[in-house]
């Protein structure tokens, strides 16, 4: 803590100003003094020997006088082993401990340090003495559940460094120092497990940033299908409320196929994140064998809790997220919401009475956005190894019009735009990402000449669904109309999925490839139906027994029973392939 | 420590400043003006010039009245005898009792670490049908009730505040017309849930800085009765009097208006105050129905839209019932599972049969001839609509069930309704 101190001269709402002396500098971390209370604040704005400061609590009962302390310090997040499983706020507090110490109610002025001072854990150096490393290269490992955490050399330290000596193999707590470097000045820097990063700035120590190319499996067909997503690549999923945001963050946060996930409940109800605080630890990850919650880290600052540290919450997060890419994993940090985040910077631009832009959100709100999402990316590590932190965020449009600016500025930096629409949410049509407007820079995890095709049967469907509103069934031609219900029949199949079904929501790509294999069959065909009645029927009864097969294990005897009736069915209609659909199967082969 | 001070520097609208020294954020203040005295509250200070928002209202005010610092933030008294008595937002009485003046609680305290906080399990019961049956209200549950001017949503409140299963009733009325305030008092007491209630009561002619401060006053009331083991019901009317309000007094402060001149924190306002709804671990729980008048029947009106992002579902109240199809509860998985075997297939049997009714009964208005099945339909429909949606209908959720059944007997043949068979065999009822 550095000596510097002020007095408050204003407060307007949590945006506190202060009188200091000496040197203060942006985005430093001080504290306001209220009834030996010490109250975290930042600095975001300086003119003269003002500060203004945005008070990460409710001021009440500060007054005019009141002392400030800086610390010198930018907001930072303590980065070290034992970060897995925790739940934290949006300034890295563990809630438990806070629960611990304060009981029912987030007391202000309490907070708690991220990591345990004094568990210990096993280290193995794997630098020696004499090594040159720079920072993000590793001196040891130590082992965090079923992951190998690597233990750096902290990424703020410039130049090479070498090693003068090394702790042994043995038990350590994260304050304890393992190594002792020396800079190119010869100084000498004593290092622990742990150490800080300020979270507003992104991690750069990665020999160089890759594009995306992997695929990253959700297990949810419309997107690994359709709108896929990268390792590393970025995607968010606007949506009015009750489309079913939260549900598909919570299905893609259980089955996707990555090592770590990181949630950022950032803004929304307390509810949700006691629903996946009670459910994760249950669950097992069917990578590893293990609870869920081993994999994944919560940091929650729900509605009701401060707006400004509302605004920290996703930077904390996605700096959690680079501190574990560096080891070399794949992390996928998900917020929700970007939307109450955005809002948390017009309040403070509001404080600040900047002058307004569109939607009285501030004119750097799209340069701040990009900002974010850039944090995500696939990249080439010091030791030859890939990591990647992959960013998901929903958007909460008011009014559900996707003509917002937070909305529009997130479109124009994100690789997969998933957009909920209220029409199919409202028919239960579960994930309800419109097919119509939705779209992918990625690579799908099926054939992409397949994936057109069922698209293009999806859109042509719909053409023709739209002009049946206008002149009837009975104005529609019959092969139009088998058109319209073998899209129908696709929605229904494979579009539509149930996430509370625990066979059904974990798709894996191999079973998509077969699905889609036997729907560009199935839905490629001519068949020999007499009525618009009879091809009803057809197309209902075929697709009641996808949505049984679907409920099967993939390549169990059931799955295999329920698709030899669906092969039964379409011999009994006397199915032909048509040439283009023959033509995609056999290319696949 | 009681400052006193006599000059006013400036009035603008609701809000007064005054120059003065050691003064807290948030602290509270009593003016005395010709009128009487009011409560203020301070809500910015900038060097020694501190803003303060009156509760009476700027009205009268002269730069000559005398302004007394209190020394402490808004509180409410909190004891038993708050039950059956009414306030007003200043947390002065509204009836002929006593003012309350001991063991005075803050409000708008902070809220609740969501690590201790447990997963909704119990179901609240209402005996409203629409409610038990179709949407369940969950204990610790928020819901708004989405509605147009006109629409009886206050009859619908007093019906859940006389018939649901809370040990406590608090109920905030914020902009009430002064008629609906008289019908909440006589309905209540009348039903005799009145030993059971708090009110706290702002009418549309009264100021409107109090009405900002009834859902605090009736949160924080609710909050220590629950961490009292109490299961309380905090029934808030209209919440879009209240986020008017908030508009109204940023506004006259000059803060730069977002969205149809709302305030920009107008989700985290509103979220504050609808996420006090909790469930204590081993301790009593808040559950949360507040009305949302929607203007011009608009649900992307900002109230009802940021409403809709924090709460738990709906009610959509339409033409006097408890629309089913807009309407959901989000929580009502988590209890409809253990209430009775038939629960869930009734329920999703039932809507599904009345949508089709909707869509034969616009078939029938535009002149189509009906068939047997329309005809069925039809009969349904009515039924439907009169034994179950009706909202004078006070039925537990076994009786509502039971009378399904009974509809869809007195309609339909077993296979027609697309119910598993084993269950119909063990509930059909033919009278």
């Amino acid at each position: 803590m550095t000596a510097n101190k002020g007095k408050v001269v204003s407060i307007n709402g949590n945006l506190v100003s202060v009188r200091f002396e000496g040197n203060v500098s942006m985005n430093e971390i001080c504290y306001v003094n209220v009834d030996n209370t010490k109250l975290k604040s930042e600095v975001i704005r300086i003119r003269g020997n003002i500060a203004q400061i945005q008070v990460y609590e409710m001021t009440g009962g500060i007054k005019c006088g009141d002392d400030v302390e800086f610390t010198g310090e930018m907001l930072s997040a303590q980065l070290g082993p034992g970060l897995l499983g925790q739940i934290y706020d949006g300034l890295q507090n563990p809630l438990p401990i806070l629960a611990e110490q304060a009981g029912w109610f987030l007391e202000r002025g309490n907070y708690a340090d991220g990591l345990n001072a004094e568990k210990k854990w096993e280290f193995t150096p794997t630098a020696k003495v004499g090594d040159t490393l720079r920072a993000g290269e590793y001196l040891g490992t130590v082992p965090e559940g079923s992951f190998t955490h690597k233990i750096f050399v902290p990424f703020y330290l410039l130049g090479n460094c070498t090693v003068k000596s090394i702790a042994e193999k043995g038990e350590y707590t994260i304050s304890e120092t393992v190594a002792v470097l020396a800079d190119e000045r010869g100084r000498e820097i004593p290092v622990s497990m742990s150490f800080r990063w300020p979270v507003k700035r992104a991690v750069k120590c990665y020999t160089e940033r890759l594009a995306p190319t992997e695929t990253m499996e959700t297990k949810v067909r419309l997107i690994d299908s359709f709108f896929p997503v990268a390792k590393g690549g970025t995607y968010c999923t606007p949506g009015p409320f009750g489309a079913g945001k939260t549900v598909l963050q919570h299905t893609t946060s259980k089955y996707a196929d990555v090592d770590i996930v990181i949630i950022a409940a950032c803004g929304e109800r307390a509810g949700e994140v006691v629903e996946t605080l009670t459910e994760f630890p249950e669950l097992t990850d069917p990578r590893t064998g293990r609870s869920l919650m081993e994999r994944t880290i919560i940091v929650c600052n729900t509605s009701s809790m401060p707006v400004a540290s509302r605004e920290a919450s996703v930077y904390t997060a996605v700096t959690l997220a680079e501190y574990y890419r560096q080891m070399g994993l794949n992390v996928l940090m998900l917020a929700d919401s970007t939307s109450r985040w955005a809002q948390a910077m017009r309040e403070m631009s509001g404080r600040l009475e900047e002058i307004p832009g569109e939607e009285a959100f501030p004119a750097y709100l799209e340069s701040y956005i990009a900002a974010f999402y850039e944090r995500a990316g696939c990249v080439l590590l010091p030791d030859g190894s890939r990591g990647s932190v992959t960013i998901g965020g929903t958007v909460s449009p008011a009014g559900g019009n996707f003509e917002e600016p937070v909305t529009q500025a997130t479109l124009k930096v994100v690789g997969a735009f998933h957009g909920l629409s209220r029409e199919r949410s409202d028919a239960r049509k579960y994930p309800a990402i419109d097919p119509l407007i939705s779209w992918s820079k990625y690579k799908t995890v099926t054939d992409t000449e397949k994936s057109a095709y069922l698209k293009n049967i999806l859109l042509h469907g719909d053409e023709i669904g739209s002009m049946m509103k206008v002149v009837g069934e009975e104005g529609t031609t019959i092969s139009d109309y088998v058109i319209y219900l073998k899209a129908e029949m696709l929605d229904a199949v494979y579009l539509q999925q149930n996430s509370f079904d625990l066979t059904d929501a974990n798709c894996t790509t191999a079973r998509q490839r077969y699905v889609t294999d036997k729907l560009v069959c199935v839905l490629g065909s001519e068949y020999s139906l007499d009525s618009k009645d009879d091809a009803r029927s057809f197309f209902n009864r075929m697709r009641q027994k996808f949505i049984d097969w679907n409920y099967t294990e993939f390549e169990s005897e059931a799955f295999m029973n329920a698709e030899k009736e669906i092969d039964a069915l379409y011999d009994e209609r006397q199915g032909t392939i048509s040439s283009q659909a023959e033509l995609l199967l056999k290319g696949g082969e | 420590m009681n400052k006193v001070f006599n000059r006013i520097e400036s009035i603008t609208g609701n809000v007064i400043t005054v120059k003065a020294k050691n003064v807290r954020y948030n602290e509270l203040a009593q003016i005395t003006t010709r009128f009487g005295k009011s409560l203020a509250q301070v809500n910015k200070i900038d060097g020694d010039l501190v803003s303060l928002q009156v509760f009476a209202g700027g009205q009268g005010v002269s730069t000559g009245d005398e302004v007394r610092f209190l020394g402490h933030e808004m509180r409410v008294s909190f004891s038993e005898d708050l039950l059956g008595r009414i306030f007003n937002g200043s947390g002065e009485p509204r009836d002929k009792g006593p003012a309350l003046t001991d063991n005075m609680k803050p409000i708008g305290g902070p809220s609740v670490n969501p690590t201790k906080r447990i997963l909704a399990n119990r179901m609240m019961r209402t005996n409203i049908p629409m409610i038990d049956m179709f949407n369940t209200l969950v204990v610790s549950q928020k819901l708004p009730i989405f509605s147009i001017s006109g629409e009886p949503y206050n009859q619908l409140l007093a019906r859940i505040a006389l018939q649901a299963e809370a040990d406590v009733i608090v109920l905030g009325g914020m902009g009430l017309k002064y008629d609906d305030f008289l019908y909440f008092k006589e309905e209540l007491s009348n039903g005799g849930a009145l030993s059971k209630t708090v009110m706290f009561i702002h009418t549309a002619s009264d100021p409107t800085v109090e009405c900002m401060m009834i859902p605090d006053m009736a949160l924080a009331v609710a909050e220590q009765f629950a961490l009292q083991d109490k299961d309380v019901l905090v029934l808030l009317t209209d919440m879009t009097n209240f986020a008017d309000a908030m508009k109204e007094i940023a506004i006259t402060q000059e803060q730069v208006p977002s969205n149809r001149g709302y305030p920009g924190d107008l989700y985290s306002q509103l979220a504050s105050r609808y996420e006090k709804a909790v469930d204590f671990a081993n301790s009593g729980s808040i559950t949360v129905l507040a009305v949302t008048t929607m203007p011009g029947d608009d649900v992307t009106h900002p109230v009802p839209d940021n409403t809709g992002y924090i709460t738990e579902g709906q009610y959509y109240l339409k033409g006097g019932r408890i629309e089913p199809f807009g309407s959901l509860s989000r929580l009502k998985q988590n209890v409809n599972g253990k209430t009775r075997k038939d629960h869930r297939i009734l329920m999703d049997s039932m809507i599904r049969l009345y949508s089709s009714y909707k869509e034969t009964l616009e078939k029938k208005n535009m002149g189509f001839s009906m068939n047997r099945w329309d005809e069925k339909l039809l009969k349904y429909g009515q039924l439907f609509e009169n034994k179950l949606m009706d909202l004078s209908v006070n039925l537990t959720l076994e009786e509502s069930l039971d009378l399904g059944w009974e509809i869809l007997a007195e309609c339909f043949e077993k296979d027609e309704t697309g119910i598993k068979s084993d269950l119909t065999d063990e509930f059909w009822k033919v009278k």
